[in-house]
């Protein structure tokens, strides 16, 4: 094997750290985590600007997803707010992957210029793991299709332009079967957006569509075909975006909080410390194979869901202990005096209980490593 | 050349011969028939006709100038084998040495991967009882010495050929300063990671053939959610335990001194990933060995099943070395500085 970057992808990591440098400042993180919003307005448009995020999606531009890794690796390693970024950047490769020509100039220049996102609607108040059960209904009629429903988890839906949409369109057939998958704009009447507020600082949204009208150039992939677009989807959002370091910025303020306050001379504290680092390198590493298999044309679907299930308990194992070791202040938030790390321990312990849950819980993805890799009967 | 995580085209031809010579040659029957020594010098004749035992040494002193890359994807197919071999300390001591009889597999080198004691003795010694050469400190120098090995030692958890030995009676060659033991470790550790891997792989194996195959409540085990779960973790450990040593390899390969920044996630230092890999393909074996035992019921639990081979071994390679949480200060140390400095 060779874990060595080309001098191509060294210099666009290089390139990728200078923009973080600029654009993602303490001011920025703060933003963040007081707005609850993931997103970095500036950045995305400078990443827009440089022809990065033309080049970081699947098969459009010079599309290789190892940059796409190293790209994400590097928002994630630094903190970065670019949850809406990497939704919008996903879904560009759907597009891109199964759109028409159409559907290609209309909706892919607004995303990789870094000025449109994308919200994801494919939960339901009661359907989550079970999420080809859906019961938002899309009906034909002539031309045009009516939508009438509701999704939960709708992240940046204040703030996208588009929203693709899991919807049942066939009633009489296998449920995996009566799917069908539309990208819409967020600006189509008898679209509304509730804010959900989380733990983990992030505030997403409830979204409901009521007669919501759009014509055949809204269908992305085929009628009746959107399993097969969900199973896309999943297999870039597993691993491939971000999501395989979320514990280096807690790591990192952690680190030198310890260091200051006595906690790093602690032999308990160094071993956890050093056992999490070892933990970063294999997330890291299964997240690079999901990203060469993606490089060299197969869909990372299985590898994925591996690396979703090592990486999410890697970072809960690390914001867990963490905490710990930081006795009383690891309690303390943001800006008080004494947080440990910052306030990142605290935070950490609020955020990494969602890693295991969305895109996929870890039951959900081991069923797949259960079914696909051991080859054990469906157990549902 | 950049980046890629397939086996090279070589290598996927290794792993085809040694895990089908291992399939062949070595079933687990040879690893109980070898109890409790822990040696089958009849398999050691057989890996000497493939060449093994020189295949990474030089080709001006016969052996095949493998990559060390090579030799980690025969240490693997070792592992899955838990064949009663010491291939893993005769390839990582034959980075040091290179006698002519030791390059044909005609006499056994091991790793004392410990420095000797005040006496001069090298306490259990991986393949101690029987390895005619050890390699080790003694000292500030490391040395090599040969000397009849015991055929025998103290009776152990794993069932492995350990046994104390001699620094300083025999034919002792002096190889360098103590420093020069530090490539012998870490190559010793990366090829232990990789039989390590090879064993939660075989874990994985016997654990879903069992379940498949067991029923219970008029359905097979495997098809409860909770086997299931339990049994999925074990391919992520597998992989990345396969990826982190591969890459320790690699790095090893390229030469001591690479990028060592853990703050952003970038380290590409031989050394410490060595260490990275040996603790996470020994934390691997274990738990893959325990769940594996675990989902096999009270058969699990029985000699006549497979499975406790693999659990004492898994142990027993891994914790030979030192207490791993021994083994993570020292890392610590290499990540963070010493403690109070």
């Amino acid at each position: 094997m060779d874990f060595s970057l080309s001098p191509e992808v060294l210099e666009f990591r290089d390139e990728m750290r200078s923009i973080i440098g600029e654009f993602v400042t303490p001011d920025v993180i703060d933003l963040m985590h007081t707005s609850g919003v993931f997103n970095a307005e500036e950045l995305n448009l400078e990443l827009g600007r440089r022809g990065i995020l033309e080049r970081a999606v699947p098969g459009l531009g010079k599309g290789d997803p190892i940059e796409m890794f190293v790209m994400f690796n590097e928002l994630e390693k630094a903190g970065a707010p670019y949850d809406g970024i990497a939704v919008a950047l996903m879904i560009a490769a759907v597009v891109n992957k199964l759109g028409t020509e159409e559907q290609k100039a209309r909706i892919l220049p607004g995303i990789v210029a870094g000025r449109e996102l994308v919200c994801m609607g494919y939960s339901e108040p009661d359907y989550g793991s079970d999420i080809a059960s859906i019961k938002t209904r899309a009906v034909c009629d002539g031309d045009e299709w009516t939508i009438n429903g509701a999704k939960m988890w709708t992240t940046m839906a204040q703030k996208a332009k588009w929203v693709i949409l899991l919807t049942r369109t066939d009633l009489d057939v296998p449920k995996h079967k009566g799917l069908t998958m539309f990208i819409l704009p967020m600006d189509t009447p008898g679209i509304t957006v509730d804010p959900v507020h989380t733990l983990g600082t992030e505030v997403t949204n409830a979204t409901y569509y009521d007669d919501v009208r759009v014509g055949d150039e809204a269908v992305l992939g085929e009628v009746n075909g959107g399993w097969r677009t969900m199973t896309t989807v999943l297999a870039f959002e597993r691993g491939v975006m971000g999501g395989s370091n979320a514990a280096m910025p807690l790591l990192r303020h952690f680190h030198d909080w310890a260091a200051a306050n006595g906690v790093l001379n602690d032999s308990i504290t160094r071993e956890r410390l050093a056992r999490s680092i070892i933990d970063m390198q294999v997330a890291a590493l299964l997240t690079m194979r999901s990203a060469w298999i993606a490089a060299s044309g197969g869909l990372p679907g299985l590898e994925g869901s591996m690396t979703k299930v090592f990486a999410a308990e890697a970072y809960q194992r690390a914001s867990a202990w963490t905490q710990s070791s930081s006795g009383p202040a690891g309690l303390l938030q943001f800006h008080q005096e004494g947080a440990a790390g910052d306030g990142f321990v605290e935070y950490d312990a609020r955020h990494s209980p969602v890693v295991t849950i969305y895109g996929g819980t870890t039951e959900i993805n081991r069923n797949n490593i259960a079914e696909r890799h051991l080859g054990l009967p469906k157990s549902r | 050349m950049s980046f890629n995580l397939s086996l090279s085209a070589d290598q996927e031809s290794i792993a085809e011969l040694f895990d089908g010579f291992f399939t062949n040659e070595a079933p687990a029957t040879v690893a109980r028939a070898a109890e409790p020594l822990g040696f089958d010098r009849e398999l050691w004749d057989k890996v000497i006709e493939l060449g093994a035992p020189g295949m990474g040494s030089n080709a001006e002193v016969g052996g095949g100038g493998a990559t060390f890359s090579d030799l980690v994807v025969v240490a693997e197919s070792l592992g899955r084998a838990i064949a009663p071999i010491p291939l893993v300390d005769h390839l990582a001591a034959l980075s040091v040495v290179s006698d002519a009889d030791l390059v044909s597999g005609e006499a056994i080198a091991a790793v004392a991967v410990r420095p000797a004691d005040a006496a001069g003795i090298w306490r259990l010694v991986p393949a101690g009882a029987v390895a005619d050469v050890i390699v080790g400190v003694d000292g500030d120098e490391t040395v090599a010495v040969r000397s009849t090995p015991p055929m025998a030692g103290p009776l152990n958890h794993a069932s492995a050929p350990l046994a104390d030995r001699s620094a300083r009676e025999g034919i002792r060659t002096v190889l360098g300063p103590a420093s020069l033991f530090e490539g012998v470790i870490d190559r010793w550790q990366v090829l232990s990671a990789s039989a390590l891997t090879g064993i939660a792989d075989a874990a994985r194996i016997l654990g879903v053939a069992y379940v498949k195959e067991r029923e219970q409540f008029g359905v097979p085990i495997g098809s409860f959610q909770s086997v299931q779960h339990g049994l999925a973790d074990l391919p992520v450990a597998v992989d990345g335990s396969r990826l982190l040593t591969h890459k320790a390899a690699w790095a090893l390969e390229a030469g001591v001194g690479g990028v060592l920044d853990w703050q952003y996630n970038d380290i590409n230092d031989g050394r410490t990933l060595a260490t990275m890999a040996f603790l996470f393909a020994a934390d691997s074996a274990l738990m893959a060995t325990d769940r594996s035992l675990h989902y096999h019921g009270g058969y699990g639990f029985a000699e006549e099943y497979d499975i406790q081979m693999y659990y004492r071994r898994a142990r027993g390679w891994s914790f030979i070395y030192e207490d791993p949480s021994k083994v993570c200060l020292d890392l610590a140390d290499r990540l963070f500085g010493k403690a109070g400095g």
